[in-house]
């Protein structure tokens, strides 16, 4: 087994450390309003323009939930392949923080809305199941801003209340790269889902990290810490990275580790420790008295699971069986769900292996070097099919299909019309040729003697003349043909 | 004084107690406040654990008696902008936050 | 008509209809007398000249056909109300003014009525005797320094007092029934999810619910048939069929079947109550009802499970008053200093006290043996209703285990002063409906009550009953306007 060649362990001395990792994903519901309240979740408002009576915790407010989060929350169970729980509860989670203006927050605790689930990782060497322990919906916080003044903390209470799924994994990852395929496959399926917009930036996507490492071989879980609140992929490898180092430093010095709640600093690239957070934390959950008990039936969990669309294993599959490619391609164009949709557009009318190729290589180069996502492509998937098909039928080479490719990326053009408005159709006519051939060997009579007595190497050299006379639009082919008559 | 009698021979919740739960409850006490607290919670508590005397293992605990099932609302934006509501009766004037003494983190 | 303020709401409307009284007449004639009144410290803030001139505008255009047409009346200052000042008896929402109005004062509002004022009440509803109110303790009409009842004790003494026609309270543990009954005035809760919580300052959410309080019960039906809504903003309302409860009113109650609960024959009990008992007893027999004993086993653990249930939710609930967003702020010198000596200094020793009580029952370690228990000791006691009402239509116990007590009498022993609910209590555990009306007068010639416990939904039986009662008993109020100099 390859297994052990990317197996992630921390190396002292005589020791190996295996690293445990099980994370609390916070997922941006995507919907209109909140939770529990009729107000805008867009995101990029101005300061407090989005907050309700509800949100901002007026005396007498009341919350009345939101079914289409409900709906939301049950559809990423699914698409967890997840046991959805027909009956959860919400329960007050209570404790006092300046931008959490009810003093509690509405979460789930003991019986959450989907139970156990799984997700499956590709890994370099096989794949990989992540077990999903639950998943619950809970309101969001408000934000506390503390750099716009020297005294006070300013509280813009927009995110209060808008809609979240904390969905927790088991211990079941065991490396930072790990960790990323887990995000970016939970990332996917809820962006095909629509049910998250994954969006880092935006913090529509964060973590806590729980860290623990222990001896290889061992069963038994180290103590772990929580690092809190990590909003991008790299980071989060960072602080792992960081933290089970720092454990296996404390173990190696013989010392123990304490089970608490860390930061993870961006600037200094360290976690460090918020105890004095810590010291009153008793959330003393109860079920929320202004709800009841969230009842779904078996026709609305049904209906939901016929509106699930096909999902990125599934998806992965069929491109393997119905287009044949290899399972790196099929990953990657499965990734998500743009790219995916783009990829099927653009085979509906070309050929596959080329257009599977022509993807993969220059559209995502030229896209990353003009950082845009795949929905931004100047290139439509109708004209790249158009393009494959240029290439497919002899119409252009290979290299001028490049300018031409080039050309459209400047704005989403016809290739066919670039084409003939360059003249840039490839020379297939053998008379045009011949008359190029014949000029070229003109032009160069002393080559043509030193290769017809015996330096055959120089025939890559008049190729290349007919080529250039040609500007690239000579078949190829054809050249060879002739020229190997005419030398 | 029925209060300071009870709180002779029933002292389940002390002072530290006492501390705790101000602390959880935000609310500040000094040892006087702490020492009536005591008084009259362990009063009020010695009366709550008349409930031992019934036996609830098999019973379900009722958190609600509204007959009903919990009504979804329609994902629907109806609530505007109402920042000069929503801070009109903050204690510390600003136009556009809340604002608090400085939070450090 | 010199003695507007002494008619019943049902009279003032029928004036008014007629055209014998204006709205302004009747607006002026409350002013007036609440004027004269404020020794009674019954309201917390007064809104009558802006009352006068609703009135006025009303009278240019009236429209007889609402249920309240141009009545004035004040609430309990528990209910939120649009660009008036909604203190819940608290420091710590002294400054107050919502932007928004309480769903079951909008019904009234949208009835005709009009806001006079609003009424003291104990701190966050949390009393039995109006004296945690931070703006002091309410006189009881009835007497010199006698308690009202709490935690409606303003909007008791105020009807009492002839200083509003009829008002809203709203009732926890007893915070209705009990006043009424020491005041001698009528009080119903309705069922649990009847009238909407939306803009009520909340107590305990589970137990919480607003009803009418009034000279009588007929004038208490038309109150109950205004606010009692259906209402999609408050996710523990009940979609229901609501009956016009007073068409229907009846005193024909023959055949109906009346439980007499044993285990309410509490220890020490004054023999007046038991005697006050079996007088209405057979006042119902007297109506052609029938009387059965039945036997409500879980009602001693009534009390300790309510001050279990009670405090939890209202630790959490009171939680938003932290001196951020609204309300009373103390200097301090972080965050956390800030938080803790506003809600020291904003909320009163008995908030503070069920806060602590209920911060404690939830606290690790402890749910299951306090709030988890009292949870299933509460569907025990429910499930003693249930079973009850196989066999009876409805249940009569006595109101209190007692009549009004002095000022100050209890203030130092809170047990004692919970004990006031004990009959009470268990109707807002069970989320049933509950009516107190006056039956009789104590030795002092202080009022007595008689609570009348229905099935859930069930609010026009309830009134039925206490409307037959009522008739029978004949209860004449003994006030003699002391306070007025």
């Amino acid at each position: 087994m390859s297994k052990d060649k990317s197996e992630y362990l921390i190396n002292r001395k005589d020791n190996q450390y295996e690293v445990v990792i099980g994370l609390e994903v916070h997922a941006q519901v995507t919907s209109e309003s909140k939770l529990f309240s009729t107000s805008s979740t867009k995101f990029g408002a101005e300061p407090n323009t989005q907050v309700s009576l509800v949100d901002a915790a007026m005396p007498g407010m009341l919350p009345v939930i939101n079914k289409y989060c409900v709906k939301q929350a049950i559809k990423t169970g699914i698409g967890l392949k997840a046991k959805i729980n027909k009956r959860s509860v919400f329960d007050r989670k209570n404790y006092f923080y300046a931008d959490l203006p009810q003093g509690y927050q509405i979460s789930q605790f003991k019986d959450p809305i989907v139970g156990e689930g799984k997700v499956i990782l590709d890994m370099p060497d096989g794949q990989k199941q992540v077990g999903i322990e639950r998943l619950h919906l809970e309101q969001d916080a408000g934000k506390s801003i503390h750099d716009l003044d020297p005294k006070n903390t300013f509280i813009d209470l927009n995110r209060s209340g808008v809609a979240l799924m904390e969905i927790v994994s088991k211990p079941d990852l065991r490396s930072p790269d790990e960790v990323n395929e887990y995000i970016k496959k939970l990332r996917s399926i809820m962006r095909y889902l629509g049910t998250c917009d994954g969006n880092m930036q935006e913090g529509s996507l964060r973590a806590d990290v729980n860290v623990s490492v222990r001896k290889k071989g061992s069963k038994e879980f180290g103590t772990r810490c929580e690092i809190k609140n990590v909003n991008s992929i790299k980071f989060m490898q960072m602080a792992i990275e960081y933290e089970a180092n720092r454990q296996v430093d404390l173990i190696e010095d013989g010392q123990t580790i304490d089970q608490e709640t860390r930061l993870f600093d961006t600037k200094k690239n360290e976690t460090r420790s918020m105890r004095s957070k810590e010291d009153a934390h008793d959330y003393r959950y109860f079920p929320d008295p202004d709800l009841l008990p969230l009842e779904v039936s078996d026709e609305f969990i049904n209906q939901l699971q016929s509106e699930i669309p096909e999902l990125p294993d599934e998806k992965k599959k069929r491109f393997i069986d119905q287009f044949k490619l290899t399972s790196y391609e099929a990953n990657i164009m499965v990734s998500d769900i743009e790219t995916s949709n783009y990829f099927e557009d653009v085979v509906k009318k070309s050929d596959v292996k080329l257009a599977t190729n022509w993807i993969i290589g220059e559209l995502f180069a030229a896209l990353n070097e003009k950082n845009l996502e795949i929905t931004d492509s100047p290139i439509s998937a109708g004209n790249l099919s158009k393009l494959i098909n240029l290439i497919k039928d002899g119409t252009i080479s290979g290299k001028i299909a490049k300018t031409v490719f080039e050309q459209m990326m400047e704005g989403d053009k016809d290739p066919k019309k670039i084409v003939e408005e360059k003249g840039l159709k490839q020379e297939s006519d053998p008379k045009a040729l011949e008359a190029l051939i014949d000029k070229v060997i003109d032009n160069n009579r002393d080559k043509t003697t030193e290769y017809k007595s015996g330096k055959v190497k120089l025939f890559g050299f008049f190729v290349g003349q007919v080529m250039k006379v040609s500007q690239g639009k000579a078949n190829p082919k054809l050249v060879n043909e002739i020229l190997k008559k005419k030398l | 004084m029925i209060v300071s009698d009870i709180f002779n021979y029933h002292m389940s919740i002390d002072l530290k107690t006492i501390k705790h739960i101000s602390k959880l409850s935000r609310i500040s006490v000094d040892e006087k406040k702490a020492e009536k607290l005591a008084g009259d919670l362990n009063s009020i508590f010695e009366f709550i654990e008349k409930l031992n005397e019934l036996k609830t293992d098999n019973v379900q605990p009722l958190t609600s008696v509204a007959e009903t099932t919990l009504k979804l609302r329609d994902d629907v934006v109806k609530s505007k902008n109402l920042r000069e509501q929503i801070i009109k009766n903050s204690p510390q004037e600003n136009e556009d936050y809340f604002v608090v003494p400085k939070v450090i983190e | 008509m010199s003695d507007i303020t002494k008619q019943s709401l049902s009279e003032l409307i029928k004036n008014i209809k007629e055209k014998k009284l204006s709205s302004t007449e009747v607006t002026k004639a409350f002013v007036e007398r609440s004027e004269k009144s404020k020794e009674l410290n019954a309201y917390v803030t007064e809104d009558f000249s802006a009352a006068i001139d609703k009135a006025k505008k009303f009278d240019e255009n009236p429209n007889l056909d609402l249920k309240l047409p141009g009545i004035p009346m004040a609430v309990k200052d528990l209910f939120c109300t649009k660009n008036i000042k909604t203190t819940a008896g608290s420091k710590i929402l002294n400054n107050f003014i919502p932007t928004y109005e309480s769903t079951v004062t909008q019904n009234i509002w949208n009835e005709g009525a009009i806001l006079l004022g609003k009424l003291n009440c104990d701190e966050f509803a949390m009393g039995s005797s109006n004296e945690t109110s931070f703006f002091g303790c309410v006189q009881n009409p009835i007497d010199k320094d006698l308690v009202p009842g709490g935690s409606s004790g303003g909007s008791s003494s105020a009807v009492a007092a002839q200083l509003t026609p009829i008002t809203i309270g709203t009732d926890t543990g007893g915070s209705i029934r009990q006043p009424a009954s020491f005041t001698g005035i009528v009080g119903l809760k309705p069922t649990y999810g009847s009238c909407s919580r939306y803009g009520i300052v909340a107590f305990a959410s589970s137990l919480d619910q607003a009803g009418p309080m009034a000279q009588n019960v007929r004038d208490c039906a038309l109150l109950h048939e205004v606010i009692s809504s259906y209402d999609e903003k408050d996710s523990t309302s009940i979609d229901f069929k609501r009956n016009n409860y007073v068409k229907e009113l009846t005193n024909n109650i023959k055949g109906k079947k009346i439980g007499i609960p044993k285990e309410y024959r509490v220890n020490g009990m004054p023999k007046e109550i038991e005697d006050l008992w079996k007088k209405g007893i057979d006042y119902v027999k007297d109506c052609g009802a029938e009387i059965i004993d039945i036997s409500l086993p879980h009602t001693n653990y009534a009390l300790p499970t309510y001050y279990i249930v009670a405090p939890a939710e209202a630790s959490s609930n009171l939680a938003r008053y932290d001196g951020v967003k609204y309300g009373f702020r103390a200097d301090g010198e972080n965050l956390i200093d800030m938080y803790e000596k506003t809600r020291s200094e904003g909320f009163g020793a008995e908030v503070q006290r069920r806060i602590m009580i209920g911060t404690y029952v939830l606290s690790s370690g402890y749910y299951d043996a306090y709030y988890l228990k009292a949870q299933k000791v509460r569907k025990l006691i429910k499930n003693d209703f249930d079973e009850a009402y196989k066999k009876v239509d409805a249940i009569l116990t006595p109101s209190t285990p007692s009549s009004a007590f002095k000022i100050g009498e209890k203030t130092n022993d809170p047990v004692s002063m919970y004990l006031n609910d004990i009959f009470t209590v268990p109707v807002n555990l069970a989320g049933l409906p509950g009516i107190s009306i006056p039956a009789g007068h104590d030795a002092k010639g202080y009022p007595l009550g008689l609570q009348i416990i229905g099935k859930a939904f069930d609010e026009q039986n309830l009134l039925n009953i206490a409307y037959a009662m009522e008739e029978k008993i004949n209860f004449k109020n003994k006030i003699t306007d002391w306070w007025i100099k």
